[in-house]
C-alpha cells in the first residue's frame, strides 16, 4: 500500500468511524443454584456495538438488568484474552459460539445479525454440574491432572536445560498439545460428554517430550483411569476438535490410546516382575 | 505501631550474599517439616510454585484461590517470555549483567541485593521449567532458543511461542497438582481471602469468603503467605484480568503490613484503544511489533481522514522524529507519554480518537507480507478478531495501558512483611523490579521468589516456632474478624443505592488515570485526593448490589474488591505526590529534563517509600529504607 497508488485489494479502509449497533434478543439459561430448577428467560438487549466483545454485551444486559432490579446473570470469566480458559457458554448451540478456534471472551458482536435471537445455555455434562445461571463446576479436570499429568522435579534438582536437547518438531508438537486451556468445550460438545481431547492433550505434552518418559505409562494410565470416572467414553465423533478454541487435534487420542494400551501390558509385567 | 524498616540484608560481596544467607538462615529438618502448616494465597507463578515447592518439602500446605482452578490465574496472559543470564548464545551475558540491566531498568529505585539473588536464581528456573517438561521454543539443534526483548543489548529471553506465561504456569500447577494428589496441599478453590488475623504481633492465619456458598470462615497457620499479584485494575481499564485486585495485600496492610511504592505502576504502549464506554479491559499486544511497526499521527489535530488518503507529508512520525536514535524502540514509559501527547493534542485516530496508528506498510514493502506473518501471524490475527480491521492492509491503533504495578507490601531479604510470619511473594510485594519492569522479568521473579528464594528463607521464621500450635481459630481475634467480614459484605447489600459496582470502578478508574496515570502533577494529585474520598463516599451511601450474601455472588465480591480499590488508589496519590522526582513509570510533570525526559532526584528520593496504615482514608504515614547502590553507578537516561 502507497498513499499515491492504494492498493486494491484495500477494500476496507480504515474505521474513523463508530460501527453499527444491533438489537439482539437473548434467551438465557437462568438458574438459582446447584439444585433449583432451571427455565430460560427472554431479554431484549437493543443498541449493542459490533465492536463489543459477547462478553461485554452481557455486562450491559447485566447492567440494564440491575437497573430493573433482576439479579445479573452470573457467567465465567477472567482474562478476555482467550488464554485462561475461565468462560464458557453454549451459544446457539455451539461451544464458545460460531467462530472456529474462538473462545467465548474473544466473540465478538459483529459476528451476530441485527435482529438476531442468541440462545445461551450453560454447558451441560454430567461431570460439569451447574453452579448457578451459565457457571458449571469443572473441578474434573484437576483430578485428572493431580492423577499424573505432571513430571516428578523437585525444585533445585533439575540438570542444566540444555544437557535434554529435544528435537523442535518434537518440542513444537507438544506445544501444541500443551496449548489447550481446559476450557471444557471439548466435553460440553461431545454427544457422550467425553474428556479424551483434554486428557490426551495433557497427556501428549509430557509424553512426547524425552523429560516425560519415566513416568509415560503410569502416567497414562492413572489419568485415563480418572478421565472414566469422571466423563463418558469417546466414540470419534470429532465434535471436540471441532469445538476446540485452541484447534487441539483429535489425533492426539488415537496416541493416549495407544499408550493407554501399552501402559496396560507393561504396567502388568512391572507388577508380575516385581511380585 | 513501632515500625522499624530492617531489610536484613546479608553482609559481604553482592554476589557471595545469598549464598553466605542460605548457610546462615536456620533450617526446619526434614521430619520436623511436617509440623508445620503454611497458608499459600493465589496460585499463580508465584503462588503455585511456592505452594508446590513448600509441599514437596514436606509442610502441610493450604492454597487458595478464588477461580475455580488454580491454572486460571493472570500469570496465563504473559506473552513475551522469561529472562535468565544463561548465555547460551554466547553473547556476553552474565549474572551480573542481568541485575545491572534490571537495576538500571528499575531506574535505581530497588534493592540491589534481591535483585542479585534474582539475578542468580533465574538459571536454576529454566533448569527447573525445562525439566517439568515447559515447551520452550527451540532451534533445529534441539537447544534452546532465545530472542532479544527491550532493555536489552543480549538474547536472554526464553519463549513458548506467544504463550510462555500460559506454559510457565501450567508448568508451576501441575507440580502443584502432583502435591494436591499426595495430600501434602490442599486445594480451596472459589475462596476469597478478606482479612489477616495477627495474634500477639504475628500473622496468625486468614479469614475467607466462601464464593459459592457466602460463608465467611478462618484458617490459622504457622505462617501466611500472599502471591495475590497486582493492582493495575485501579484504573477499572487495565490488561489486568477482570478479577485481579488488590483485596488480600490491601487486608494486609490494613493490619500493619507496610506498603511500599504504590504510586510506581506500568503503562504498556502497545494496547489495543477501547471501542465504546462499555470496554471491560484492554488487550495486551507483545511490545516486539515495535521492531517492525511505525508509529504516526496525522500532523493536523482532527484529521478524519482514512489513513491511505493522508499523504507522507502530512503525517507526523513523532517518536522517530523526536528521538532520531532510538526511533519506534524507545522503552515503554518514553513511547506512552508521547502517545498520550500526541491524543491529548487533538491528533488521535481512530472512532473515538483514542489511538495512534502502528503501521506496517513500509515493513511489508521491505520485507514481504510472509515474513511479517511469520514475525507476529498470532498478533495481527487477535488484532483483526479484536477490531475486525485487517493489519496487513489498514496500520494498527495502538493506546497506552495500566499493564504492571512495581509497587507492593514492603518486605525484607526473606520476602517477609513488616507483619512476622507473614511474607509476600511475586507482584504483590515491591522487592525487584524499583520504578519499572523490564520486559520479561515479571516470570522471572515469581518463579524466583516461589520455587528458590520463600522456601529458604521462610525456614528460618519457622524453625524457633517448633513445638507450637498454629492460634485456634476459636480465638476472639479470628471470631472478631470473621464478625467484621460479614457485616462488611452484608452492608454493600443493605446500602440500597442506585448505582452499580462498575458504575463505581469506572469513576474510580477515570480519577486514577487523568491524575495518577502516565503523568502525574501536583494540582492533578490534590484533585484526586479531594475527589476520591467524595465518590467513595457516595459508593458507599448509594451503591446498589442485588441479591444476597448466602450463594455465589459476583456483584457483592467485585464490591468488596471496589472498596479497596478506592482506598488504595488515595494511597498511590498520596506517594505520587510525596515523590517530587521522576523515575521509570512515575512521571511528574514538575520533574522533567529539557527533552521531556523522567528527572530523578538521587539526593532526595533514593529511598522505597514504605506507607503505614493509620486509619480509612486518613492519610498514611511514610517510612523511608534508603537505598545503598554499591555496586552499579547510577545513571541518567537518554535515547536521543
Amino acid at each position: 500500500m502507497t498513499v499515491t497508488d492504494p492498493d486494491p485489494r484495500e477494500a476496507t479502509a480504515a474505521r474513523t468511524d463508530p460501527g453499527r449497533t444491533l438489537d439482539v434478543t437473548l434467551k438465557v439459561w437462568r438458574q438459582a443454584g446447584p439444585d433449583a430448577e432451571g427455565h430460560f428467560a427472554t431479554y431484549e438487549a437493543p443498541g449493542i456495538s459490533e465492536d463489543m466483545s459477547f462478553l461485554e454485551m452481557l455486562d450491559v444486559v447485566n447492567e440494564r438488568l440491575a437497573d430493573e432490579g433482576v439479579e445479573p446473570i452470573s457467567f465465567d470469566h477472567d482474562c478476555r484474552e482467550g488464554i485462561c480458559g475461565t468462560c464458557s457458554l453454549m451459544i446457539n448451540g455451539q461451544a464458545h459460539g460460531p467462530e472456529r478456534g474462538t473462545a467465548t471472551c474473544q466473540l465478538h458482536m459483529r459476528t451476530f445479525s441485527d435482529g438476531d435471537t442468541i440462545v445461551i445455555e450453560p454447558f451441560r455434562a454430567t461431570a460439569f454440574p451447574i453452579i448457578k445461571d451459565l457457571m458449571v463446576d469443572r473441578a474434573a479436570f484437576d483430578r485428572i491432572v493431580e492423577a499424573g499429568g505432571y513430571i516428578t522435579v523437585a525444585a533445585g534438582s533439575a540438570p542444566d536445560a540444555n544437557l535434554i536437547p529435544v528435537p523442535k518438531v518434537v518440542a513444537d508438537a507438544a506445544m501444541d498439545a500443551a496449548a489447550c486451556i481446559a476450557c471444557g468445550a471439548c466435553v460440553a460438545a461431545c454427544p457422550n460428554s467425553a474428556a479424551n481431547l483434554f486428557t490426551a492433550a495433557k497427556a501428549a505434552h509430557l509424553n512426547l517430550l524425552p523429560q516425560g518418559q519415566s513416568q509415560r505409562y503410569q502416567r497414562t494410565e492413572t489419568m485415563v483411569d480418572t478421565m472414566e470416572d469422571f466423563f463418558g467414553s469417546c466414540t470419534n465423533h470429532g465434535e471436540c476438535e471441532a469445538a476446540c478454541p485452541k484447534e487441539i487435534s483429535i489425533d492426539f487420542i488415537a496416541t493416549m490410546n495407544k499408550d493407554y494400551l501399552r501402559a496396560k501390558l507393561k504396567n502388568r509385567r512391572y507388577l508380575s516382575r516385581n511380585g | 505501631m513501632a515500625v522499624t524498616l530492617d531489610p536484613k540484608v546479608p553482609p559481604g560481596p553482592i554476589d557471595e550474599k545469598w549464598e553466605n544467607h542460605k548457610f546462615s538462615v536456620r533450617l526446619v529438618n526434614p521430619n520436623n517439616k511436617r509440623r508445620f502448616d503454611i497458608i499459600v494465597v493465589g496460585t499463580g507463578l508465584a503462588g503455585a510454585s511456592a505452594a508446590a515447592t513448600l509441599g514437596g518439602l514436606g509442610y502441610n500446605v493450604k492454597a487458595f484461590t478464588f477461580h475455580d482452578s488454580p491454572r486460571r490465574a493472570h500469570s496465563i496472559s504473559a506473552q513475551g517470555g522469561i529472562n535468565a543470564a544463561k548465555n547460551y548464545h554466547g553473547d556476553g551475558d552474565s549474572v551480573h549483567r542481568l541485575f545491572y540491566d534490571t537495576v538500571k531498568g528499575g531506574d535505581y529505585r530497588s534493592r540491589e541485593a534481591n535483585v542479585y539473588r534474582l539475578a542468580e536464581v533465574a538459571n536454576n528456573i529454566i533448569d527447573q521449567c525445562t525439566a517439568q517438561g515447559v515447551p520452550f521454543a527451540r532451534e533445529y539443534g534441539g537447544l534452546l532458543d532465545n530472542r532479544s526483548f527491550g532493555g536489552a543489548q543480549v538474547s536472554r529471553t526464553f519463549y513458548a511461542r506467544g504463550q510462555t506465561g500460559q506454559q510457565l504456569l501450567l508448568g508451576a500447577y501441575q507440580a502443584l497438582a502432583e502435591q494436591i494428589g499426595k495430600g501434602t496441599c490442599t486445594l480451596y478453590n472459589r475462596t476469597e481471602l478478606v482479612d489477616i488475623v495477627n495474634v500477639d504481633g504475628r500473622a496468625a492465619g486468614i479469614v475467607v469468603r466462601d464464593l459459592l456458598t457466602g460463608e465467611i470462615r478462618s484458617h490459622s497457620a504457622h505462617a501466611v503467605v500472599l502471591a495475590t499479584g497486582g493492582y493495575s485494575n485501579v484504573f477499572f481499564l487495565s490488561t489486568n484480568a477482570m478479577a485481579c485486585n488488590v483485596t488480600a495485600i490491601w487486608r494486609a496492610h490494613r493490619r500493619g503490613a507496610l506498603f511500599a511504592n504504590p504510586a510506581y505502576t506500568q503503562i504498556h504502549p502497545t494496547c489495543i484503544p477501547s471501542s465504546d464506554e462499555f470496554q471491560s479491559k484492554l488487550t495486551l499486544m507483545s511490545e516486539s511489533l515495535r521492531n517492525d511497526g511505525r508509529i504516526w499521527v496525522p500532523e493536523r489535530a482532527g484529521d478524519d481522514r482514512s489513513p491511505d488518503q493522508i499523504p507522507e507529508s502530512e503525517r507526523d512520525y513523532f517518536l522517530e522524529r523526536k528521538y532520531p536514535a532510538f526511533g519506534n524502540l524507545v522503552p515503554r514509559d518514553v513511547a506512552s507519554r508521547n502517545a498520550k501527547a500526541m491524543i491529548d493534542a487533538g491528533k488521535g485516530v481512530g472512532p473515538l480518537h483514542n489511538g495512534v496508528y502502528l503501521d506496517f506498510t513500509s515493513s511489508i514493502e521491505r520485507l514481504g507480507e510472509q515474513t511479517v506473518r511469520e514475525r507476529y501471524g498470532n498478533l495481527f490475527d487477535m488484532y483483526a478478531r479484536i477490531t475486525g480491521e485487517d493489519p496487513y492492509r489498514v496500520p494498527m491503533r495502538i493506546y497506552p495501558a495500566p499493564h504492571y504495578t512495581m509497587g507492593g507490601l514492603w518486605v525484607d531479604y526473606n520476602l517477609e512483611t513488616t507483619v512476622p510470619g507473614l511474607y509476600a511473594i511475586g507482584e504483590a510485594n515491591f522487592s525487584d523490579h524499583g520504578a519499572n519492569r523490564l520486559g520479561a522479568s515479571a516470570l522471572m521473579q515469581g518463579l524466583a521468589d516461589g520455587y528458590f528464594v520463600l522456601p529458604y528463607t521462610i525456614g528460618d521464621g519457622l524453625a524457633p516456632l517448633l513445638g507450637t500450635k498454629p492460634v485456634d481459630t476459636g480465638h476472639e481475634a479470628f471470631a472478631r474478624a470473621e464478625q467484621e467480614a460479614r457485616d462488611r459484605y452484608a452492608g454493600y447489600l443493605a446500602i440500597g443505592g442506585t448505582r452499580s459496582v462498575d458504575w463505581f470502578h469506572r469513576e474510580l478508574g477515570k480519577i486514577m488515570w487523568d491524575h495518577c496515570g502516565m503523568e502525574r502533577s501536583r494540582p492533578g494529585l490534590e484533585k484526586a485526593i479531594s475527589e476520591i474520598p467524595a465518590l467513595y463516599a457516595e459508593f458507599k451511601a448509594d451503591l446498589k448490589v442485588l441479591g444476597d450474601d448466602r450463594s455465589l455472588n459476583q456483584s457483592l465480591e467485585r464490591a468488596g474488591r471496589v472498596d479497596d480499590f478506592f482506598q488504595l488508589g488515595l494511597l498511590m496519590c498520596e506517594d505520587a505526590l510525596q515523590r517530587e522526582e521522576s523515575c521509570g513509570g512515575h512521571f511528574r510533570v514538575e520533574h522533567q529534563t529539557e527533552e521531556g525526559e523522567a528527572q530523578r532526584d538521587d539526593d532526595e528520593f533514593a529511598f522505597v517509600g514504605a506507607w503505614e496504615h493509620t486509619g480509612e482514608m486518613r492519610s498514611a504515614v511514610l517510612h523511608k529504607e534508603p537505598l545503598v547502590f554499591e555496586n552499579v553507578k547510577l545513571t541518567q537516561r537518554s535515547y536521543k
